[in-house]
């Protein structure tokens, strides 16, 4: 165990905000998921009975008759809003005076950093490249995070749980939503962040950088598994595959979709069902190709004289 | 001499020095009597500010505490006015909210200002910059604690935008009518994630330079605008045409792209970001506010799908 080389990393001054971001998210999972426990529970209370649904005010908070519902701005609002920054402030004053700036060597094109590695906020991306190419890793896929983010309120037509947490009413939307932000978006970058040494390769936190350590590995194409070597076959082998992939999944979704999310289903238009499975289908793609090439050593899937999946 | 006997008493002329006489004889009354009199005055209202004409020109209302004056006192005000005057006793709830949109602009506030004192000190250029860091971090008065704020302000505003976006699709904020402000709100976190990508170039160090040169090379493979990316080849794109050259200003992260880096990060994305954050400020308001605490709804009372 290499103390040393795992201090180095977590008390790297870029690597900070990372470092805060996990007990920050915590503590905020742990304060959403607490409030969706309350209001789950008031919920299925209401639906039990319609004759409290009918009186109830319908929070977790108290409220009495004659209580006032509305409060002024100032001070209420305003007040919270200037300790906010107060307290932001003292913050940034307290990180800025104990914690400097990186600041390396003047740039020269001539000495490459190894690891060279992007902002804490881009490693996610960084670390896709080790399983796609460049122009699926840093153009498609930050292209269809940006637009698949964009269309959510127009696929969700799930009216319930507007404005209030809730996990019960919303299971499939939270469940996914927490799939792509938490397990792919913040524990890739957690990887790229702690785990991926010289050379972009894998060191277990306490593991020693080893500037020199060379890894032999056979990665094949998926077509060589199969024994087809016509550029032309491949082409049209790899073609299949990924097709399949989206015709065998979206089968797959849509039995599970329709089962238990009668509801949804039957609100979603043509239009807004094939985005869905498209979005799904291709965020999900990413964790299939990571373990492919995990366990079985598969670089590409579909080979063509223009691009490589 | 008619009007001057008009003057006299008794049919005696007054002279010129008695007339002067008594008149300064007057000014001094005047200067003891009234003088006093007016300085006690002031002084009564320097104890009320309220009532001078410099606070009502400025304030637009009284400052008693009347609900009708705590009202005012965020809707005549240009900067507090985004607010409305009362809001739902539960949307003042920290958990709800969680504070990060405000917190978000409040960092942006922080970074422009920071931001703006830095450029005093820079110049975007591969034979200076470098050396204005370093000036800034050695010689400058409180430089260096200027250039860790202003780099730890922009990696909280990206970890606030993020908890942000978070407390919003937790609690389902983007559904009817916010639709729109949630797409504002996406542009505003790409654009918050490129103004700190932009300015990582700046220092003109190797942590800079070696991560914009990783982040531009994958501009090299966008599909059909980049020279290596699929089908670029095929439409005559080269390192020299390519989108990755639009990028850079050349082939390499050099002089041109450090001056692109400086212009996007100081001029170009603030201004749209600013015009976005403008619309999606508006917007909260005019699709009625913060999204809740809202009264939960059950299953029964929503039309069934047919």
């Amino acid at each position: 165990m290499d103390w040393r080389q795992l201090w180095d990393i977590v008390s790297a001054p870029d690597n900070v905000p990372i470092v805060a971001l996990i007990p920050l998210l915590i503590f905020y999972i742990y304060l959403a998921g607490k409030q969706a426990k309350a209001n789950d529970d008031l919920i299925g209370e209401l639906e039990a009975s319609p004759a409290l649904a009918k009186t109830h005010h319908r929070k977790t908070w108290p409220f009495r008759p004659g209580w006032q519902k509305e409060v002024h701005v100032w001070p209420f609002l305003l007040r919270i809003e200037f300790l906010a920054a107060i307290i932001v402030t003292a913050i940034l004053m307290v990180w800025s005076i104990t914690l400097s700036a990186p600041l390396e060597e003047p740039s020269n094109p001539n000495l490459t950093m190894n690891p060279a590695k992007a902002p804490w906020y881009f490693l996610g991306l960084q670390e896709m490249l080790v399983y796609f190419d460049p122009w699926i890793a840093g153009v498609v896929m930050p292209t269809l995070i940006i637009i698949g983010l964009m269309v959510i309120p127009y696929i969700d037509t799930n009216p319930l749980g507007s404005g209030y947490y809730t996990w019960r009413q919303r299971k499939f939307a939270i469940g996914t939503f927490l799939f792509g932000f938490i397990i792919l978006w913040v524990s890739m970058i957690i990887i790229g962040t702690f785990i991926r040494g010289p050379g972009w390769q894998w060191f277990w936190p306490g593991q020693t950088w080893d500037h020199n350590r060379l890894i032999y590995e056979v990665n094949r194409d998926l077509p060589d598994l199969f024994g087809i070597t016509s550029n032309l076959g491949k082409a049209i082998f790899g073609a299949i595959v990924v097709g399949g992939f989206f015709i065998v999944g979206g089968l797959l979704v849509h039995a599970l979709f329709r089962r238990y999310n009668p509801r949804d289903y039957k609100r979603m238009s043509f239009l807004q069902y094939n985005l869905m499975m498209i979005f799904l289908l291709t965020m999900v793609a990413l964790p299939i190709k990571m373990l492919i090439r995990l366990l079985f050593h598969i670089k590409y899937v579909w080979i063509t004289p223009w691009f490589n999946i | 001499m008619a009007e001057e006997n008009q003057n006299a008493k008794n049919g005696k002329r007054v002279g010129l020095l008695e007339r002067v006489k008594s008149g300064v004889r007057e000014d001094i009354d005047s200067l003891r009597t009234d003088l006093p009199a007016k300085a006690k005055e002031q002084i009564e209202h320097l104890k009320d500010p309220t009532k001078t004409q410099v606070y009502t020109s400025i304030f637009r209302h009284k400052h008693d505490d009347t609900p009708r004056n705590r009202a005012l006192g965020v809707l005549s005000n240009v900067f507090l006015h985004l607010h409305p005057a009362k809001i739902n006793r539960d949307a003042v709830r920290y958990s709800y909210t969680w504070g990060m949109g405000g917190i978000t602009f409040y960092l942006f506030i922080v970074l422009t200002f920071t931001g703006v004192l830095l450029m005093f000190y820079y110049h975007p250029t591969k034979v200076q910059a470098f050396r204005d860091v370093l000036y800034l971090e050695h010689d400058v008065p409180f430089g260096k604690l200027l250039r860790n704020m202003h780099r730890w302000a922009a990696h909280l505003m990206v970890i606030s935008v993020w908890l942000h976006m978070f407390r919003v699709f937790l609690t389902g904020s983007y559904k009817k009518p916010r639709e729109f402000n949630w797409n504002i709100g996406v542009l505003l976190l790409v654009f918050t994630l490129l103004l700190s990508f932009t300015g990582y170039l700046l220092p003109d160090d190797q942590l800079g330079f070696w991560a914009v040169t990783v982040g531009t090379n994958m501009a090299r493979a966008t599909p059909l605008l980049g020279h290596e990316g699929p089908f670029g080849a095929q439409l005559g794109m080269t390192p020299y045409n390519d989108v990755r050259f639009g990028l850079l200003g050349g082939s390499i992260v050099d002089a041109n792209a450090l001056l692109r880096s400086y212009i996007w990060h100081c001029i170009g994305i603030p201004i749209v970001a600013s015009v976005l954050m403008i619309v999606h400020f508006w917007r909260v308001r005019k699709d009625g506010g913060i999204s809740g605490p809202a009264p939960v709804m059950l299953q029964s009372e929503v039309k069934d799908p047919k």
